[in-house]
């Protein structure tokens, strides 16, 4: 049994604590609270570095010590605090980094409200024990024998097939039903690639759809987007030795996370609105009458700074979008305005909740559109680098790992 | 007999010395067994249900973080019951503690509002200090009778 170690404030009188711990029990862990004594919440200013109004967040803290202290206590850290307070929001940033710099248990920090379900953790606690459990899985840097990956994702389905660490095919299409848009992607890349299913040793799949999937073409590896992501990126952008930062903008969500050796050590993952997703940039090319693809190149002729775009709200931001045109912007000022408006939010929002070190790996099908790289490298001040077989990243992953799975 | 609030709205010791001169003591432990025994609660240890912070809505508007308005639905009842009220200024985790400094803030805040006779107090830091603590104490419960 994998424990979750839970530092957090609030969680039980937002009438949430039950989620939390359906969360865990669903990937087969449990959530655990070490035990800390008087003295050591009395000291933490002296231990940790400061101490606050909020008991709760005092004992947070004491908590982090002791673990630090014991590394034995814990397999992994939960980090909690309400949403939309600024002294837990503080000293849930400082517990993670705390942790992450004492100790290498991985850390999840995550801020709820009363509406936090164990469906809405589902994917990061998840993702949370593979990183304890599979290791060893994880390490791995080749991808051997003929395997195939699927990534049953919110906008779009990918696959690829791969033989002996290279990609052979790939398959693309746009989700609507999900079975049927995972079989089609997935015939797709076998005739690219030229080889039968029945040839293929094993199937992993990743994204939303992957239980459906997985279930329905018996995967034999059936993971969350996370760890999958992140080791798929590392290995593409040829970085799987020393840190990395993976940032993946979805079609419904986001997310941001911090890898060491290949191995994700802390994540974000976030969807508060779409305005902050690839969903905002899609309207913004249909608005514009340009096709997807060819967004990031428009983008990449304007300057954000020319137009006042803020997509906090994908409806505000269409509306931005539309003041804009209406006063004589130029399209590509706007492209790149919608870029830097998406960049800006995952900027804000979730890479203040990891370790950005470089290099940076963005992926996923955004990662093509030109001008989101290049929004992003503006924010960072770091350069961004978008691997080859960006968009197929969570089905390459898929494939990697399940061919860990056929030697054992 | 009066209904005191006792400020923090945790204390078991102020809550023994209103209870111990006649008066009932409004302290949230009172709130949480009330919960767990009158709408039969099924998850004992946790203090409250996921409806609480939906009641708390009553006494902190939605942008407050939802764990002030869970803890606000246990407290806030109580000071719309208090007919006085008890507040010691700085005193420790170890008199009492809600957990969350913006609930203390709040309480303190809704207490003082809501028009009550009320005595407000320094921790004592000494013996002679924690005397006089008791006197005042006594003095303005009696005062209440």
């Amino acid at each position: 049994m994998i424990r979750i170690a839970q530092l957090s404030c609030g969680s039980e009188y937002s009438g949430i604590q039950k989620e939390i711990e359906r969360a865990a029990e669903t990937v087969g862990a449990k959530i655990v609270y070490p035990e800390v004594t008087l003295d050591d919440i009395l000291s933490v200013e002296k231990t940790f570095g400061v101490s606050v109004a909020s008991g709760d967040l005092n004992l947070a803290m004491a908590r982090a010590v002791r673990i630090v202290e014991n590394p034995d206590l814990a397999d992994a850290v939960v980090v909690m605090t309400c949403f939309r307070c600024a002294e837990a929001a503080i000293i849930r940033s400082e517990i993670r980094k705390f942790i992450h710099e004492h100790s290498k248990i991985p850390v999840l920090s995550y801020s709820f409200t009363e509406r936090t379900t164990a469906e809405t953790l589902l994917t990061r606690m998840e993702a949370l024990v593979t990183t304890v459990k599979y290791r060893g899985l994880l390490a791995r840097e080749k991808q051997t024998g003929l395997t195939a990956g699927i990534d049953s994702g919110s906008t779009t389905t990918k696959s690829v097939v791969m033989r002996d660490n290279k990609v052979i095919g790939t398959g693309w299409v746009p989700t609507t039903e999900v079975m049927k848009s995972a079989e089609d992607a997935f015939q797709e890349a076998l005739k690219m690639a030229g080889v039968k299913k029945e040839e293929v040793s094993a199937v992993g799949v990743t994204g939303y759809g992957r239980f459906l999937v997985g279930k329905h073409i018996d995967a034999k590896l059936i993971q969350e987007e996370i760890t999958v992501n992140s080791k798929g990126a590392v290995f593409l952008a040829d970085t799987q030795k020393g840190p990395a930062t993976v940032i993946d903008i979805g079609g419904m969500d986001n997310k941001a996370i911090s890898v060491q050796d290949g191995i994700p050590g802390g994540f974000t993952m976030g969807g508060i609105c779409a305005g902050a997703s690839g969903r905002f940039l899609e309207l913004t090319a249909k608005r514009l009458g340009v096709d997807i693809t060819e967004l990031g190149k428009l983008a990449l002729k304007g300057d954000y700074k020319n137009v006042a775009m803020n997509s906090y709200c994908i409806v505000f931001g269409t509306q931005s979008l539309v003041n804009s045109l209406s006063m004589g912007k130029k399209p590509e000022d706007v492209a790149m305005a919608a870029c830097h408006s998406v960049a800006e939010q995952v900027y804000e929002q979730q890479l203040q909740e990891v370790e950005v070190k470089e290099p940076v790996i963005m992926v996923g099908g955004t990662s093509l559109i030109e001008g989101l790289p290049k929004a992003m490298e503006q924010l960072l001040q770091v350069k961004v680098t978008v691997p080859p077989y960006a968009q197929y990243i969570g089905a390459v992953g898929a494939a990697l790992l399940v061919s860990g799975l056929l030697e054992g | 007999m009066a209904k005191v609030i006792v400020y923090p709205p945790t204390s078991m010791i102020l809550s023994d010395l209103v209870e111990r001169m006649g008066h009932k003591a409004l302290v949230v432990p009172e709130a949480v067994r009330k919960l767990a025994t009158e709408k039969g609660i099924d998850s004992p240890p946790l203090n409250v249900t996921p409806e609480e912070p939906k009641k708390g809505l009553r006494y902190a508007a939605v942008d407050v973080p939802s764990g002030v308005r869970g803890r606000m639905a246990l407290i806030g009842p109580l000071i719309e019951e208090a007919e006085a009220a008890i507040i010691v200024q700085d005193p420790g985790c170890l008199t009492g503690c809600a957990g969350c400094s913006r609930t203390n803030e709040l309480v303190r805040l809704l207490i003082r509002t809501k028009g009550v006779p009320i005595l407000d107090l320094s921790y004592p830091t000494n013996d002679a200090e924690a005397r006089d603590f008791v006197q005042k104490i006594r003095a303005f419960l009696e005062g209440l009778k």
